[in-house]
């Protein structure tokens, strides 16, 4: 979803996969697509637009067919989340079953980096959170994936994927590799 | 847990791309851009248009009023400092600012020296008129870099005249041979391994966005076609008839850059632009583009 935000860098890791992408703003780019990923941004901006060019809705009929896979960065996170308690009318997708705090770690000054452990992986998978949101809430339909100080930053539920770092910004693939998973079983539903 | 990398910085400014950063000076303005669906604002206490009639020396704003802006906002607050002013970034950074801009628009405190920018958690953003300025620029820890343009002037001719030089420059580097890029950098007074990165890689290690005379979604779509990452709109907004919708204008015309219909579309009856000034009434001395060394 090329609204706003470090699409270009999910371009990139895809492309180092031997997948095609194309950038997504309008409803009608959405065709013949298995997978979307919404990137690291501004989420009031994406929000905002996705609703005023219809994507939003467009989206989210894809996803209830079950024939697309949604994963969010950061502010794509924020975009797929059902509740922000904080900004309970933010526009969204809303469709995961998690609540999120937006920049829940300070100011920039505290962002920071470090190694993950995630399920399934066999080495740490270093992330980098930038003025990250935290999951406060995951529901009983939605699978935790990784943790950072006990508290979850990678979920799954379905072919819905949200992450409250950014593997895009680092060189390793593997985020990337475990969604194109979700999304070849979005065709396959399809 | 490792705070205030140069990755975290650098990659703080990738999440601006395909945005736009609006300069605001006071809450209530702060609101609007947000409103609008700006992805940050920029905390001053006068536009550079209000600088360049007032004249007299323009310094950081008062912490005061960089606080309330912060406390209206959920979206990023910068704001800016003098250039090689050391003090006036500490106290930025204090402030919990997101972003520095070591910015040319305010009197520079220093002729010789900017900050060294490494030495800092927060990220900054710095001026560039040319390739050597940018790379310099990067090689002191700027995180992202913008064209300095003709910062209050409504003229984006500036801006197209950076944007290009450095797009232009990048292109040339890639495709020189690899014993020239040591001469190269000599010429252009730009670190040797920041010139071989952009031989390697075909662009700036950073974000690199357009400020300096955007004032309408046009302008702002043009300089996403030159290749730049996101634009900044100093005066352009709160010097117009029409602020809230001109702001909406200018975002959607950066997302939706490559479509003329959405770009026709938003252009249309947005009030009066701001006056603008045609450069070439203006003194050498009156730009603010040759500030910065």
């Amino acid at each position: 979803m090329a609204i706003q935000g470090d699409f270009r860098e999910h371009k990139q890791m895809l492309k180092e996969l031997g997948v095609e992408a194309v950038e997504v703003r309008l409803p009608r780019d959405l065709e013949g697509l298995a997978g979307l990923i919404v990137p690291g941004g501004e989420s009031t901006t994406i929000g905002m637009l996705a609703r005023e060019y219809g994507l939003e809705g467009a989206v989210r009929e894809r996803v209830r067919e079950g024939s697309l896979a949604v994963w969010g960065t950061c502010a794509g996170a924020i975009w797929l989340a059902r509740e922000i308690p904080e900004f309970p009318d933010q526009p969204r997708l809303g469709v995961l079953n998690i609540a999120v705090q937006r920049n829940a770690y300070g100011r920039q000054v505290d962002s920071f980096e470090e190694d993950l452990e995630i399920l399934g992986f066999e080495r740490p998978f270093h992330a980098f959170f930038i003025r990250a949101p935290r999951i406060l809430k995951v529901g009983d339909d939605v699978r935790v994936l990784a943790k950072h100080q006990n508290e979850a930053v990678l979920v799954q539920s379905g072919k819905l994927l949200a992450g409250t770092f950014h593997p895009e910004l680092s060189e390793d693939t593997r985020v990337h590799q475990l969604f194109l998973q979700l999304s070849s079983n979005a065709l396959v539903a399809k | 847990m490792e705070k205030g990398t140069l990755r975290v910085k650098t990659g703080f400014a990738e999440m601006f791309k395909g945005g736009v950063i609006m300069d605001v000076v006071n809450a209530q303005q702060a609101e609007i851009a947000q409103e609008a669906g700006a992805v940050a604002v920029m905390a001053l206490e006068r536009v550079p248009a209000d600088i360049r009639a007032q004249g007299g020396v323009a310094r950081m704003s008062d912490p005061k009023l960089i606080k309330e802006i912060i406390g209206a906002v959920s979206i990023p607050v910068m704001a800016k400092c003098r250039i090689g002013h050391i003090a006036e970034a500490q106290i930025l950074q204090a402030l919990g600012v997101d972003f520095i801009d070591e910015s040319e628009v305010l009197t520079p405190a220093d002729e010789s020296f900017h900050i060294d920018k490494h030495a800092f958690k927060v990220p900054f953003v710095c001026g560039a008129t040319d390739i050597g300025e940018a790379l310099r620029r990067i090689g002191e820890g700027a995180a992202m870099i913008r064209t300095k343009g003709e910062a209050g002037t409504g003229n984006v001719v500036e801006a197209v005249r950076h944007a290009r030089s450095v797009m232009g420059a990048i292109r040339q580097i890639q495709a020189l041979p690899r014993e020239e890029l040591m001469t190269y950098a000599k010429n252009h007074g730009a670190p040797y391994e920041l010139v071989l990165w952009v031989h390697e890689n075909g662009k700036l290690p950073v974000v690199n966005f357009a400020a300096g005379g955007v004032a309408t979604p046009a302008d702002a779509a043009l300089m996403m076609q030159l290749g730049m990452d996101g634009v900044f709109v100093g005066s352009g907004i709160f010097k117009s008839g029409d602020p809230r919708k001109r702001a909406k204008a200018i975002v959607r015309a950066v997302t939706h850059y490559n479509n003329p219909e959405v770009l026709a579309e938003v252009s249309e009856d947005l009030g009066e632009a701001m006056v603008g000034i045609n450069l070439d009434f203006l003194s050498e001395e009156e730009k603010l583009a040759k500030r910065g060394w």
